[in-house]
């Protein structure tokens, strides 16, 4: 059920704005989550999203951090972050080719007569209806931040009653470790 | 395969004894009553303070004057929460602490608990790092890890919550390796390129100074320090956190600078093209406007932690290396040097800028004790201070030639750290004279630490410059709040002497100029209790130079402005 887009999503070369990616592996143990948001929050770093997860090996759990640069330079927030005992690497994902994605469900409100439109709409950031009922559907679309965000501007206009993002995830292509 | 078990607690005491500690200022309480029971068998001496604060400003005192990992203790609930002021200081100053908690047990931890506090929790941003014991398996290496922690790399407090049930039962003993920690990075050998260009940098420079910080003292690289500057001939400005890495009395010592700093040593960095940092971090007492601060500066930045390089002030070159290795390469990489135009330049800053105080026409002037302190002592004294006025002239007015013997709570300003530090200082070097300088308001935030002084038979010199008053924060409203004085009047004061005597010390006091030689002679003579030695001092003195803060050295006031009619 789950689709994928296309190569063209992919998020190639610099970016340009002042959004990061930082991939940290962190020794899973209590608190360390407490321990990488209190750094944030105490140095006044902005975070725009923080997806945690588990890895390939279960003693360690991978942080990914959209972090806004415009504020702190993003090497300060490396370097802090580095810090922490129970951070083990921690990888500034700017200049690397990574594969990007994130998930979002939105619940919108939508007459019988318009879901078609709405079906159509999906269609085209292939996405997918996962829900309807009770006056409501729900919609979800995987991929780049920019295609979310388009994606949800779109359903601006139906009334949105609800919505959720993951939060970004990468991946660096090829030999580069994330 | 058997493991051998060990009680936890005996457990935890055999770590220290491992570690070499053989004196830790503890406080008990339900939670460490299996700590304490092991401590009665055991060569390790409790200090039993008078407050779990107390504890942890004397383990402080007693990690910055000998260099070894300071070790306090404290029960669960409100004795670890009231050793937190203490860890926050450590933290700012990167002092090697271990602190070890006691934790309700295991099952009772989140139901709010009697005595329950989230410790842990509570002091994730003032620890370098910290632990809660939940798996018996991991005590002994999780105690051995903390003391690793806390004296490597940037030195700082290391944290140990051990729940009650972990510590009375049994756990497995494990033979010592813990060196290469997973995710803990010791700095990578110094860079011999980044060495190479640095020199080239020094070689070229016109016009360069030295700032030296806490980390120098850290490292233990006063020699080297010594070394390269006399090598290339380069001025040497001190932060407080750095004051006796550099003998004072040196030709080339250039004071400290900043909001109350020495004017010289504020003008050195501020007309100087280089700036050769070593384990200093750019504090915002010294640097004032940023913008504004040494602007034709280059920087080479030299820290043990990566994180500080850059973290304020831009640099050309960064190094990440200990401040002694880092000196090892610079030290043949660099060509001789002489002195020159620039140094004179320094020199004459020097003369023309020397400290001066006015005489008072009531009281002592605070400056003249610290300076006749100073006299008395030869400036060997391991000097302490308190908070506010008193701390900036004991840095101004008692000159240090070695490192670790100026403890001050540079970071955090903590009043209340020098009494509790001197006696910390006090244990750790018994035949040193440990001097307090204190003000009459910071005094009263630890002074029920006369009584550990005096059980101990600690001979801890406390000088209190009594203004009757906070006199820093007074002098601020007086030069920025129109003379509003607000909060800061101390009248009421108790009898500083007698409160001495009450806790079995020494008391005296001293209300006229020509009587302040005799009564600290007096007082220094003391060898078997501590010695409060009360300065009825001119009330309204103000401390010079002043910069006020967010500003530049242009705007430095070198004394009292003419008072407004
Ligand atoms: C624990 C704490 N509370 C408040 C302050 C703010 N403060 C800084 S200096 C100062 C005045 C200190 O008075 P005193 O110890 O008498 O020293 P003086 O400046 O008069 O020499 C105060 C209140 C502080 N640094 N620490
Ligand atoms: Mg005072």
């Amino acid at each position: 059920m789950l689709q994928t887009s296309g190569i063209s999503d992919f998020a190639l070369g610099k970016v340009t704005n002042m959004t990061h990616t930082l991939s940290a592996l962190v020794k899973n143990r209590p608190r360390v989550l407490a321990r990488v948001a209190g750094l944030f929050a105490r140095r006044d770093f902005n975070i725009e999203s923080l997806a945690v997860s588990t890895t390939e090996d279960p003693a360690i759990s991978r942080m990914t951090i959209a972090v806004d640069a415009s504020g702190t330079p993003l090497e300060q927030v490396r370097k802090q972050l580095e810090k922490l005992h129970d951070v083990v690497t921690v990888i500034d994902h700017t200049e690397h080719a990574v594969v990007e994605r994130e998930l979002c469900m939105i619940k919108v409100r939508v007459k019988p007569s318009q879901r078609a439109e709405v079906a159509a709409l999906v269609e085209i950031f292939r996405g997918d209806i996962i829900d309807i009922g009770n006056g409501a559907l729900i919609v979800q679309s995987i991929g780049n931040s920019d295609k979310i965000d388009a994606f949800i501007e779109n359903f601006d206009d139906y009334g949105i009653v609800e919505l959720v993002r993951t939060g970004k995830v990468v991946l660096a292509r090829g030999a580069q470790k994330t | 395969m058997s493991e051998k078990m060990i009680n936890g607690a005996v457990g935890m005491l055999q770590v220290l004894e491992e570690e070499d500690v053989d004196i830790i200022f503890g406080y008990p309480g339900g939670a460490v009553i299996p700590i304490y029971d092991a401590l009665y068998d055991s060569k390790i001496r409790n200090i039993l303070p008078r407050h779990e604060q107390g504890a942890a400003h004397a383990a402080d005192g007693y990690a910055r004057s000998t260099g070894r990992v300071g070790v306090c203790l404290a029960t669960s609930g409100p004795g670890a929460l009231n050793l937190v002021t203490g860890l926050a200081n450590a933290y700012m100053d990167s002092v090697p602490m271990v602190a070890i908690t006691g934790q309700v047990k295991r099952h009772l931890i989140g139901k709010d608990s009697f005595q329950e506090a989230d410790t842990t929790g509570v002091t994730i941003p003032v620890t370098k790092h910290n632990y809660l014991v939940t798996n018996t398996a991991e005590l002994v290496d999780i105690c051995r890890e903390a003391f690793y922690l806390a004296r490597t790399g940037r030195p700082g407090p290391v944290l140990v919550d051990v729940p009650f049930d972990v510590s009375i039962g049994d756990v497995p003993w494990t033979e010592r390796n813990i060196e290469g920690l997973d995710g803990y990075e010791q700095p990578k050998p110094v860079d011999d390129e980044l060495i190479r260009r640095a020199a080239q940098m020094i070689d070229e420079a016109k016009k360069p100074v030295l700032l030296i910080g806490g980390g120098v003292v850290a490292s233990g690289a006063s020699e080297k320090l010594l070394e390269f500057a006399t090598k290339c001939n380069i001025g040497v400005i001190h932060t407080l956190m750095g004051k006796g890495a550099f003998p004072e009395s040196h030709e080339l010592s250039m004071g400290m600078p900043g909001m109350h700093g020495m004017a010289y040593a504020s003008l050195a960095l501020q007309n100087s093209d280089l700036m050769i940092v070593i384990g200093a971090r750019f504090d915002d007492r010294i640097t004032g406007d940023l913008e504004k601060f040494a602007p034709g500066a280059r920087v080479i930045h030299i820290d043990v932690d990566a994180a500080e390089i850059e973290k304020v002030r831009p640099v050309r070159i960064g190094i990440c290396a200990d401040a002694g290795d880092a000196l090892d390469k610079l030290i043949p990489a660099c060509k001789p040097r002489d002195k020159g135009p620039w140094e004179q330049q320094l020199f004459e800053w020097r003369r023309t800028h020397p400290l001066t105080y006015p005489t008072p026409d009531e009281g002592i002037a605070p400056q003249y004790i610290v300076e006749q302190l100073y006299e008395l002592t030869g400036g060997s004294a391991i000097i302490a201070t308190e908070v506010g006025q008193n701390q900036m002239w004991a840095a101004q007015y008692y000159k240090l030639e070695k490192p670790r013997r100026f403890l001050s709570s540079g970071g955090l300003g903590t009043m209340g750290y020098g009494f509790p530090a001197a006696i910390g200082a006090q244990v750790g070097n018994p035949g040193e004279l440990v001097v307090d300088i204190a003000g009459d308001g910071s005094i009263q935030m630890n002074q029920q630490e006369l009584t550990t002084a005096s059980i101990n038979k600690l001979p801890v010199k406390v000088v209190i410059l009594n203004n009757g008053y906070l006199g820093l924060v007074r002098q601020w409203q007086e030069m920025f709040f129109d003379n509003r004085l607000s909060g800061v009047d101390l009248t009421g004061n108790p009898d500083f002497a007698k409160m001495a005597e009450a806790h079995g010390g020494v008391g005296l006091r001293c209300a006229e100029p020509d009587k302040v030689r005799e009564t600290l002679e007096q007082g220094l003579e003391v060898n078997d209790r501590p010695v409060f030695m009360d300065f009825l001092v001119h009330k309204e003195e103000n401390v010079f130079p002043f910069i006020p803060a967010g500003k530049s050295v242009d705007d430095i006031m070198m004394e009292q402005p003419e008072k407004q009619k």
